[in-house]
C-alpha cells in the first residue's frame, strides 16, 4: 500500500539523487536527460497535491517542451562533451553534498511550522537550489549554464508548491511562461553563440571586464 | 533445530553452491550474447581437474607465494562465517566485526598481490598494483555504506540495553543484514535502497567484474585480477578460485541480507539462497549490458558509489 | 485606463512584428511613447490628487511609490524614442559596421524587432510599477530582463553577445532568488495550528496591502530571510556591489538609448522590488534590519564604484559605474529613512533624468568618434559644440555639483544622516563623491578640452548635430536644472506621500 506520505518520501528521494547524478553528469546530453526527469518528478508530486492542471503545465514545459528545446539547440550546434568543466566533476559532487547537509541543517534551525512542509521538502528544495548554482558556476558551456538555471528555479518552485493556493494559479502559470520564455531567449542566445564563437564555452567570454 | 546447528548447516549450503555462481553468471552472459555458454557446474569441474594436478612452481619465488592461496581461501571462508545466513546470527558474532570481515578480505587480497609481487612478472606487477589501488578507492564506499547501516541501527534504539550500550547487538554484522532493514525501505524509507546498490557496485568492483574488470578478458596489459593468478597452478589455483567464489558470495549475501524482510527461519533461509542466486543473474546481466571502463574512470565508479552511500548516510541521519 | 498603460505598448509591439516597415516602426515607437506619457501622467495626478485607481481586480492599483516610477519610465522612454528616430535612420545608412574593438564586420539585429522589443519593455515597466502584487512584480521584473536582453544585442558582435549572456544568467539567476524570498515571504505569513491550511485565501493574499497589513502576525525569522533574498535578487538588478558585474558590460554594449533606458528606468523598477519588500519588513517592526542591510550595500556600492570610476578609460563604463554609485546612494538614503528617504526618492527623478542624458550623448559621441576610450576623444567642444556643452553639464550634475537637482538631493541625503546621526557613514559617503567627482572629471573633461582632432575625417569634422540627437537631451538637461533651482510643491508632496510609505 503506497500512501501519499511515502509517495512524497520517495520522490523527494529521487529528486535529491537525480542532483547527486547532475552533477556527476560528464555531458550536455545527460543533463538535458535529466533535467526532464527532475521536471516529470515535480509534475507527479504536484499532482500528489491535487494540483492536476499545474502538474500537465509543469510536465509539458519542464518536462517535455524546454528539454526539447535544448537538445535541439544541442543537436543544431553538434556540440561534443563539457570542455572541461571549471569545478572538478567529484569537487561538484562533493560541494552539492555538503549543500545537502548545510540545509538539513538549516531545518533544524528554522523555526517549525507544522503541517506546512511534508518532512524532507524543504533540505531537498534547497539542496536542489544549490546544485543549480553549482551547475551556473562550475560548468563552462552555455547550455549547462542554462540548464543549472533551470535545476535551481525548479528548486524553488518546489519549495513554493506546498503554498500554492487554488486561486493563484494564474501566477504560476505566469511564471511557468517566463520560464519558457526565459530558455527560449537564452537557447536564441546560445544559437548566436555558437555561431559567433565556433563554440558555446563561456569561458572564452574574457573581452569584457575591467 | 537450535540456532548454530541451523546456521552451520546453512555455511556448509554456502561452501557447496558458491561456485555455482561464477556459473550462473557465465551462462546468463552466454544466453543474452545468443549463445550456449559453458555448462553451469564448470567451476566444479575445473575444481575438481585442478585438484588432480600437480604444480609447477617458478624458482624465483619464495614461501610468500605458496602461502598466499592459503591464505586468501581462510580469509574467505571467515568472513563468510561472520555473515548471518537465513536470519540466524553467526556464532561468531560481536560488536564491528563488519571491520573484521572488510579486513580479513583485504588480508586475502594483500596475500596474493604479494605473491604476483613475488614472482617478479611485470605483468603481475603491474595487476596487483591496480588491485591495489582500486580496492583503496573501493573502501570509503563500503564504510560509508556500513557507517548508514550502523547509525539506522543506533536510531532503532537497538544499542542502548537498559543503561550500557549492547554493541553486539547494534554492530554486529549479524545484527546489520538479518532483515531488519528490508523492513524499513518497504515502509517508504527509499533512501535506504541506496546501501544494496552500493554493496552492488562494491561487489562489481572488489570481485573484478564488468565494468571494473574484465575476467574473461585475455589480453594480460587489461587484466586486473586475472594477471595476478598467472603463475598459480594446480591444488593452489583450485583455492584461489574457491576462494573468488566465496567473496562472490559474500558480497552477494550483503546485498541479499538488505533486501530480503525478516521470515520465518526456514523461508527466509530458502529466499536468502534465492536472493544471491538473482544477484548473480543480475551481475550476468550488467557484464552483458555493459562495456569495461577505461582504467581512468573506474575512480569515477567508485566514487559515484561512495557519493551515493554518503547521500544514504546523511538521509538516515536527517530522518 | 491601468490596462491600457500595458496594453498600449505591447499592441504597438506587436504591431511592429507584424507590419514590419521600418517606416511605420519609426512612427510608432514616439507616438507610443507619447501616448504612453500622456496615459501615466494621468495616472500620477489620479494618484498624487489621493484617489486609488484600481483594475483587473486590484492586480493592477499603482501607489505613490509605484507612480513616481512609473511615470519616470514614461518619460525616459519617450525621450528615448525620439532619439531613436533619428538613431535609427543613421544605423540604416551605414554600409560597412565593423566592431570598434577588434574591427570584425557585424550586422545589426532586423529593426522591428529592436523596436518591438523597446515596446514589451515598456509594457513590461509598467507592470512593475503599477502592480501591488508581488508575484506579478517578479514576472515584470523578470520579463523587462527577457524583453531587454535582445536589445543588448542590437549590434551583433561579440563583445554585445558575451555582455547579453551575462546579463541573461546572472540577471535570471538572481531574480530567481528573489522568487525564494516571495515564496520564504508567504511562508512567514504562514499561520500555524491552522490545521494545515493557509490562514485566508482571499484574493489579495501576496498583494502588497495585505502584507502590510497582517505583518503584525508573521513570523520575524522567515521575514529576514525573505527580505535577504528579495535583496539579494533584485538587487543583482539593481546593480548593487558585489553583484553588479554584469551592469558595466551590458551598460557599455548596448546601444546607447538603450543604455540610457537601463539606467534610468530599469534599475528605479528593480528598486521597487526591493522596496516593497522594505515597506512589509517596516510594517512588521523589523525596519532597523532592512534599513541596515540597505545602508551597508549602499555604502559598498558606492565605494565600489568609487574604486573603478578613478582611471576608468571607457566613457560608457564610466557611465555605467556612476549609475552603481546613485544606486548605492539611494539604498543608503532609503535604509537611513526620515529626511533621507525624500530626499532618495529626488535623487531617483534627478539621476534618471541625468543619466539619461548623459548615455544619450554618449551615442552622439559614439557615433562621431567612433571609439570607446575618453582618451581618445578629444576636442568635443571644436567638433560638437552642443553635445559638448551638454556633455559638461550632465557630467556636473551627475557628480553633484550645484545648481542641478542632484545636489540638492545628496545635499538632503547627507542632511538625513546627520539627523541620524551616522557619522561614520556621512564620512564614507562625502569621501566617495569627492574620489568620484574628481575620477570623472578628468575623463569629462579630458573629452571636451583639447585641440581640435585633425585626424578626424573632414567629413565627420564639420557635421553639424542633428536636432534629434540634440534636443532630448537638452530637455532632460533643463528639467534637471529646474529641479536644482526649484522644486515644485506638488513634486514635493508628492514624493513625501511616497515616502510616508518606506519609512520616511
Amino acid at each position: 500500500m503506497i500512501t501519499l506520505t511515502s509517495l512524497f518520501s520517495t520522490i523527494l528521494f529521487l529528486l535529491l539523487l537525480n542532483n547527486l547524478l547532475l552533477l556527476g553528469a560528464p555531458g550536455i546530453a545527460p543533463l538535458i536527460r535529466l533535467t526532464a526527469f527532475q521536471g516529470i518528478l515535480l509534475a507527479v508530486l504536484l499532482l500528489g497535491m491535487d494540483h492536476a492542471l499545474l502538474a500537465c503545465a509543469i510536465f509539458g514545459i519542464k518536462g517535455a517542451l524546454l528539454p526539447g528545446l535544448l537538445e535541439r539547440t544541442r543537436r543544431r550546434l553538434a556540440t561534443t562533451d563539457e570542455p572541461r568543466p571549471r569545478l572538478h566533476l567529484g569537487a561538484g559532487v562533493f560541494t552539492g553534498i555538503l549543500g545537502l547537509v548545510f540545509s538539513l541543517w538549516l531545518e533544524t534551525r528554522l523555526p517549525i511550522l507544522p503541517h506546512l512542509f511534508p518532512p524532507l521538502l524543504l533540505p531537498t528544495a534547497l539542496t536542489t537550489l544549490f546544485c543549480g548554482l553549482i551547475l551556473v558556476v562550475g560548468r563552462a558551456t552555455a547550455i549547462s549554464q542554462v540548464i543549472g538555471y533551470l535545476v535551481a528555479e525548479n528548486g524553488i518552485f518546489l519549495l513554493g508548491a506546498p503554498l500554492m493556493a487554488a486561486g493563484a494559479i494564474w501566477f504560476e502559470l505566469a511564471l511557468l511562461l517566463d520560464i519558457f520564455v526565459a530558455v527560449f531567449v537564452m537557447g536564441n542566445a546560445i544559437g548566436h553563440i555558437g555561431e559567433t564563437f565556433d563554440s558555446i564555452d563561456t569561458g572564452r567570454f574574457r573581452s569584457l571586464r575591467d | 533445530m537450535s540456532a548454530p546447528t541451523a546456521f552451520l548447516l546453512q555455511l556448509a549450503l554456502a561452501l557447496v553452491l558458491a561456485p555455482l555462481l561464477p556459473g550462473i553468471i557465465n551462462r546468463v552472459k552466454a544466453m543474452v550474447a545468443g549463445r550456449h555458454g559453458k555448462p553451469l557446474l564448470q567451476t566444479y569441474y575445473d575444481l575438481a581437474r585442478l585438484l588432480g594436478k600437480g604444480e609447477v612452481i617458478s624458482r624465483t619465488t619464495t614461501w610468500t607465494f605458496a602461502a598466499a592461496p592459503g591464505v586468501s581461501l581462510a580469509a574467505a571462508l571467515c568472513a563468510l562465517a561472520l555473515l548471518p545466513l537465513g536470519g540466524v546470527p553467526s556464532p561468531l558474532a560481536f560488536g564491528g566485526d563488519f571491520l573484521l570481515a572488510a579486513y580479513l578480505l583485504g588480508m586475502g587480497r594483500f596475500a596474493v598481490m604479494l605473491a604476483a609481487l613475488d614472482t617478479g612478472s611485470s605483468f603481475e606487477g603491474m595487476g596487483a598494483s591496480r588491485e591495489a589501488a582500486f580496492s583503496a578507492l573501493g573502501e570509503p564506499a563500503l564504510f560509508l555504506a556500513f557507517l548508514t547501516l550502523t547509525s539506522l541501527s543506533l536510531d532503532l534504539g537497538r544499542g542502548v540495553a537498559d543503561a550500557g550500550l549492547d554493541v553486539r547487538a547494534a554492530f554486529s554484522l549479524s545484527a546489520l543484514f538479518n532483515g531488519d532493514m528490508a523492513a524499513f525501505w518497504q515502509a517508504g524509507r527509499p533512501e535506504l535502497l541506496l546501501a544494496p546498490a552500493v554493496f552492488f557496485a562494491l561487489l562489481l568492483a572488489e570481485n573484478c567484474r564488468i565494468p571494473v574488470d574484465d575476467p574473461t578478458t585475455h589480453l594480460e596489459l587489461t587484466m586486473i585480477h586475472e594477471v595476478m593468478v598467472l603463475d598459480h597452478s594446480g591444488p593452489n589455483l583450485a583455492m584461489i578460485v574457491y576462494g573468488a567464489a566465496l567473496k562472490l558470495w559474500f558480497f552477494a549475501a550483503l546485498v541479499a541480507g538488505l533486501l530480503v524482510p525478516p521470515l520465518p527461519l526456514w523461508e527466509h533461509a530458502a529466499l536468502s539462497v534465492l536472493a544471491v542466486l538473482g544477484i548473480g543473474v543480475a551481475v550476468g546481466v550488467v557484464e552483458s549490458a555493459m562495456a569495461r571502463l577505461r582504467l581512468t574512470r573506474v575512480p569515477h565508479f567508485l566514487g559515484v558509489a561512495a557519493a551515493l552511500a554518503a547521500l544514504a548516510l546523511i538521509l538516515t541521519q536527517a530522518r | 485606463m491601468l490596462e491600457a498603460l500595458i496594453l498600449l505598448p505591447l499592441v504597438a509591439g506587436l504591431l511592429m512584428l507584424a507590419v514590419g516597415n521600418a517606416g511605420f516602426c519609426r512612427v510608432l515607437l514616439p507616438v507610443t511613447g507619447a501616448g504612453h506619457v500622456c496615459l501615466s501622467l494621468a495616472i500620477v495626478a489620479a494618484v498624487a490628487g489621493g484617489a486609488h485607481p484600481a483594475a483587473l481586480g486590484g492586480l493592477l492599483a499603482p501607489d505613490a511609490l509605484g507612480a513616481l516610477f512609473l511615470v519616470l519610465a514614461s518619460l525616459l522612454f519617450f525621450a528615448a524614442s525620439i532619439y531613436a528616430v533619428g538613431y535609427l535612420r543613421e544605423e540604416e545608412a551605414i554600409e560597412v559596421r565593423t566592431c570598434i574593438h577588434d574591427g570584425r564586420p557585424f550586422t545589426n539585429a532586423p529593426e522591428r524587432r529592436f523596436t518591438a522589443c523597446l515596446c514589451f519593455f515598456l509594457a513590461a515597466m509598467s507592470l512593475v510599477t503599477t502592480t501591488p502584487h508581488l508575484g506579478a512584480l517578479w514576472v515584470g521584473i523578470e520579463a523587462t530582463t527577457l524583453s531587454s536582453a535582445p536589445l543588448i544585442y542590437f549590434h551583433r558582435h561579440r563583445r554585445s553577445l558575451e555582455a547579453t549572456w551575462k546579463y541573461l544568467i546572472i540577471c535570471s539567476v538572481g531574480i530567481a532568488l528573489a522568487l525564494l524570498g516571495n515564496i520564504l515571504l508567504s511562508v512567514a505569513f504562514y499561520a500555524p495550528g491552522g490545521a494545515g491550511e493557509l490562514p485566508v485565501l482571499a484574493d489579495d493574499i501576496d498583494s502588497l496591502g495585505w502584507f502590510v497589513a497582517h505583518a503584525g502576525a508573521a513570523a520575524p525569522p522567515w521575514l529576514k530571510a525573505a527580505f535577504i533574498f528579495l535583496l539579494v535578487g533584485y538587487g543583482t538588478k539593481m546593480g548593487l556591489a558585489p553583484l553588479h558585474n554584469w551592469l558595466p558590460d551590458a551598460h557599455s554594449q548596448a546601444p546607447s538609448l538603450v543604455s540610457a533606458l537601463l539606467s534610468g528606468a530599469l534599475l528605479n523598477c528593480a528598486l521597487l522590488g526591493i522596496l516593497r519588500g522594505h515597506q512589509i519588513l517596516l510594517a512588521a517592526g523589523l525596519g532597523d534590519f532592512s534599513g541596515g542591510l540597505l545602508v551597508f550595500f549602499g555604502i559598498l556600492s558606492l565605494l565600489t564604484a568609487a574604486i573603478f570610476i578613478v582611471g576608468q578609460g571607457h566613457y560608457k563604463r564610466l557611465l555605467a559605474y556612476s549609475s552603481v554609485e546613485h544606486m548605492g546612494i539611494l539604498s543608503l538614503g532609503i535604509g537611513l529613512g526620515g529626511i533621507a528617504v525624500e530626499g532618495a526618492l529626488l535623487h531617483s527623478v534627478c539621476h534618471s533624468l541625468t543619466k539619461c542624458l548623459l548615455f544619450l550623448l554618449s551615442g552622439n559621441i559614439l557615433a562621431r568618434y567612433h571609439t570607446y576610450s575618453s582618451y581618445d576623444v578629444r576636442g568635443l567642444r571644436w567638433t560638437m559644440p552642443a553635445t559638448g556643452a551638454l556633455w559638461t553639464a550632465g557630467f556636473l550634475a551627475v557628480a553633484g555639483s550645484p545648481p542641478f537637482g542632484i545636489f540638492v538631493s545628496e545635499l538632503i541625503i547627507l542632511k538625513g544622516m546627520l539627523a541620524e546621526g551616522a557619522w561614520l557613514v556621512a564620512a564614507l559617503y562625502l569621501g566617495a563623491l569627492a574620489v568620484i567627482f574628481v575620477g570623472m572629471s578628468v575623463a569629462v573633461l579630458r573629452m571636451v578640452q583639447g585641440t581640435r582632432p585633425l585626424d578626424m575625417p573632414a567629413r565627420l569634422r564639420s557635421r553639424r548635430e542633428p536636432l534629434w540627437s540634440i534636443l532630448p537631451p537638452l530637455a532632460l538637461a533643463v528639467a534637471v536644472l529646474a529641479l536644482g533651482l526649484w522644486v515644485p510643491d506638488w513634486l514635493w508632496r508628492f514624493l513625501e506621500t511616497g515616502a510616508r510609505l518606506i519609512g520616511g
